[in-house]
């Protein structure tokens, strides 16, 4: 049903007309330009289109425009909007992408873990980054990336 | 931290190489071959845009360095600025790298085959010795000092002992145009090497990390339109009809049709999809044809005739000696998907009668050709910018997304973009063939003294054993370059990282396995004393110094393995632990080693990166990924049903990187994938005993072999 749908996005009040059905990647990516969110496999099987909303990460390619009004949405854009987040950094350091393509998932969803679990074990790390596929096998790397990022945040100021 | 660098879709050829352009430029001249063929013929306005250019040093001092490789994440762009950054003597942060672009990027080659260290980069290096030598040729006339009192740092050039006399590269090219061609100034010797050889930060890390990397797919222009595009429920099915009238009462979807095709168009990608399923097609039923589990006998019913690839000394004596004994399997693999996770994309513009293409492909200039003849277009109207590419593995080299969205912009006149969905992605790919490997070889007091295997569609490439082995025969029937008899494979195919190798090195070092264990002689020790080739056996023994191999009869239980071989002149060797489940049949891989030799190492963390990339991909391929098909039909649609190796699997990895200063640079993305699927395989036996002759080695192709005994 096509409507006024107002949420918060990376921190600015965001307000646009559209069918609330549609899914969020898509209002995302075409509707608003922000392309840092991919499409993998549009099924929630992949993770590459990973967001944050309110604290929780979410799929954007299998949300409903419609479930975020009056919500905090976070994509890759609105990490490190002043300089880059630990997390960011620390894909960095570590080389923990190659093609990149699925790295805006993988940021994203280790944000997310950071933000509930500010000290995530190693197997929490695994756990929770179990359903973000990389073809390029950079996973080692993300682990410790996310490991240096808890350490360097120390759970603050997320 | 670097700037982000310029998005080269708006950078302009007349802009970059105008003859109004200052700069010191190094060309190297077009292959005649190439020159002889007229649509490739550059236009001539540009002036020297028509020669390809390797790099421009521009008055703001910055280098640029162009080729026309794509940056798969493999690395190419870190990889070209250390090289010039290295014969340069600049810093490595000023050099900007295009790459992936058919305007402004020489045509040097596909990005496969691992050709880029081993071919381009001695090209780069050369461009960059040559540059420096013309810079300090002119520092000379402007100082008035001889060439060999002069030394460079950061771009200054300066004399000996004298800083103050001194001018940068920046000044010598102000307002001047040089032109240089590639000619034979030395390189450096590795002796002096300041960058080459040291892990460097990433060329394409922020970009990556912030969302900012555009893929083909990101690409968006005011009034673009999203394609989605029927395609057929199998291959070989014809489209009879189709009835759009329901999709064209979407409000704002545009149906178009022409010559077979038959997409909706809509400013938002999902409506367009929606739209599209709106569409009632009829298909011819696709002709009955082999599935998954038929498709090995089919194979060998359809292949062509086979050709020897090596042979040496007589099969008949070699039987004669096998007084150790004779071992005969036949080792199967599946067909595998590349399953990057970006799917194939393009967005198509045209301007002025000319159209840009941004498209995820390996090979920008092929696709160039093919829009080119699609489109009945001469070269100077078509541009196709690759720059990042979400993935390729072999599966890139075409573009036939590329094709579509360039049609589907000119007859909607407006720009356009095709992404796959992940259905598509996995109907379309070209497949790593699957493939029937039958060795049938003997022993004779821990000597292999017969050898011969068969080779049904996997292909040769590398695949003459490097044993040393008197009698021995490798014949090959097809495979993934293509030539295949109609109908042989129900599918497309094509190269998958290490073509060819990465199916028959699994065939070759299970079956080595299987004649050490019938020559009573430990795996490592048969190989040693079956193998001279110095570089193999250097990996092969690094390898095992590093995993702590110890001698015991298989299957001890323990569950380790080791595997060696050669692709595209990298040797590699590698060991593993792995723990299986018995009534389960899964596999767990605790432990990884893994010994490369690619020659001198431009940049040790890429290459790890390439390493730890093939361990993971080869964990997948080996255990777990398999194309499921019927009739034309690939019913492997989404990652669901083609399970990953994900975060859960990775084992304990370890690379180790042989030291070659003075070799020529290897390719080394692909190679270490082939000792994946056998060093899993021959860890496995020693786990639990089970001979798995198939890949994918899944559970239930273990408990099946755990049965056999």
């Amino acid at each position: 049903m096509e409507r006024i749908l107002s949420f918060r996005l990376n921190g600015r009040r965001t307000t646009l007309k559209v069918d609330d059905q549609r899914m969020l990647l898509w209002v995302l990516r075409s509707d608003l330009g922000l392309t840092g969110t991919k499409f993998g496999c549009g099924e929630a099987l992949c993770g590459a289109c990973t967001v944050i909303v309110g604290n929780q990460a979410v799929r954007s390619c299998v949300t409903p425009a419609g479930a975020v009004e009056g919500k905090q949405v976070l994509t890759i854009e609105g990490i490190g909007q002043n300089g880059l987040h630990a997390v960011q950094q620390a894909f960095v350091n570590h080389h923990a992408f190659q093609c990149g393509y699925c790295t805006p998932g993988m940021i994203v969803s280790a944000y997310a873990l950071l933000l509930q679990t500010p000290h995530p074990t190693r197997d929490q790390i695994v756990r929770h980054m179990e359903d973000n596929l990389c073809r390029c096998g950079a996973h080692g790397r993300i682990v410790e990336a996310i490991q240096e990022a808890a350490a360097a945040e120390k759970g603050a100021a997320l | 931290m670097s700037k982000l660098p310029a998005p080269t879709g708006e950078l302009r050829r007349r802009d970059f190489f105008g003859i109004a352009g200052a700069g010191l430029f190094v060309f190297f001249h077009p292959d005649p071959a190439e020159a002889q063929e007229p649509a490739r013929l550059p236009t001539r306005q540009s002036g020297p845009a028509d020669l390809n250019a390797y790099l421009r040093i521009g008055a703001d001092g910055r280098v640029t360095c162009m080729s026309g490789k794509v940056e798969l994440g493999q690395g190419v762009m870190t990889e070209l600025a250390q090289v010039l950054a290295e014969e340069l003597d600049v810093s490595f942060d000023s050099i900007d790298v295009v790459v992936g672009d058919t305007d402004l990027c020489p045509n040097d080659g596909g990005t496969y085959g691992s050709m880029t260290t081993p071919l381009l980069v001695p090209n780069v290096r050369r461009a960059g010795a040559e540059a420096r030598a013309a810079l300090l040729q002119l520092a000379a006339e402007k100082l008035g000092v001889p060439v060999e009192r002069l030394q460079v740092k950061g771009g200054v050039i300066a004399e000996t002992g004298k800083p103050a006399a001194m001018v940068t590269y920046a000044q010598l090219v102000d307002g001047k145009r040089i032109e240089r061609r590639l000619a034979n100034v030395p390189v450096k010797a590795a002796a002096g090497f300041r960058v080459i050889g040291k892990p460097q930060r990433r060329k394409d890390a922020l970009e990556k990390v912030t969302g900012q990397a555009k893929y083909s797919g990101d690409m968006i222009f005011p009034g673009l339109l999203h394609a989605a595009i029927l395609r057929p429920p199998a291959h070989g099915a014809k489209l009879k009809s189709a009835d759009t009238s329901a999709a064209e009462k979407v409000a704002g979807a545009q149906v178009i049709r022409d010559s077979g095709m038959v997409a909706v168009l809509h400013e938002r990608p999902d409506i367009a999809r929606q739209a599209l399923a709106l569409v009632k097609a009829e298909f011819e039923n696709p002709p009955e044809g082999p599935d998954d589990r038929t498709i090995f006998e089919h194979l060998r019913k359809t292949a062509p005739p086979a050709r020897v690839i090596g042979a040496a000394g007589d099969l008949a004596e070699g039987e004669r000696l096998a007084a150790g004994g004779v071992v005969e399997s036949v080792y199967l693999n599946s067909y595998v998907a590349h399953a990057a996770m970006e799917t194939h994309s393009a967005t198509a513009r045209f301007e002025d009668g000319q159209v840009t293409v941004w498209a995820s492909t390996q090979a920008p200039f092929q696709v160039r050709s093919a829009v080119m003849s699609a489109l009945d277009l001469p070269a100077g109207k078509v541009r196709i910018v690759s720059r990042y590419v979400g993935g390729g593995f072999g599966g890139k080299t075409e573009a036939d997304q590329g094709v579509e969205a360039a049609r589907l912009a000119r007859i909607a006149g407006k720009p356009v973009q095709v992404v796959y969905n992940r259905q598509e992605e996995f109907f379309y790919d070209r497949f790593r063939p699957a493939a029937v490997m039958a060795i049938r070889a003997g022993v004779a007091n821990g000597k292999i003294v017969l050898w011969d295997n068969q080779i049904v569609g996997a292909g040769d490439r590398d695949s003459v054993p490097s044993y040393d082995i008197p009698h021995r025969r490798t014949t090959s029937a097809g495979g993934w370059m293509g030539g295949n008899p109609p109908g042989m494979n129900p599918f497309g195919v094509g190269a998958w990282r290490a073509p060819s190798v990465n199916s028959i090195a699994f065939a070759r070092e299970s079956h080595i396995d299987a004649l050490a264990l019938k020559a009573g002689v430990d795996p490592l020790q048969f190989r040693l004393d079956n193998l001279t080739h110095p570089r193999v056996r250097r990996v092969l023994e690094a390898a095992a110094q590093q995993f702590g191999w110890k001698p015991a009869r298989a299957p001890s239980g323990r569950g380790v393995g080791m595997a060696c071989g050669i692709y595209s002149n990298s040797c590699n060797a590698a060991f593993a632990e792995v723990a299986v489940n018995r009534s389960t049949g899964s596999v767990e891989v605790k432990r990884l080693v893994m010994a490369l030799d690619v020659g001198l190492v431009v940049n040790p963390d890429g290459m790890r990166q390439q390493a730890e990339s093939c361990v993971m991909m080869g964990m997948g391929s080996a255990l777990t990924e398999e194309v499921k098909f019927r009739n034309g039909e690939v019913l492997t649609r989404n990652f669901d049903a083609y399970p990953l190796a994900r975060f859960s699997w990775l084992p304990k990895v370890e690379i180790a990187l042989m030291d070659n200063p003075e070799s020529a640079s290897l390719g080394g993305g692909e190679a270490p994938m082939i000792v994946m699927g056998p060093v899993l395989a021959n860890a496995i036996f020693d786990a639990v005993g089970a001979r798995v002759l198939q890949m994918p080695m899944t559970p239930e192709r273990v408990k099946a072999s755990l049965a056999k005994g």
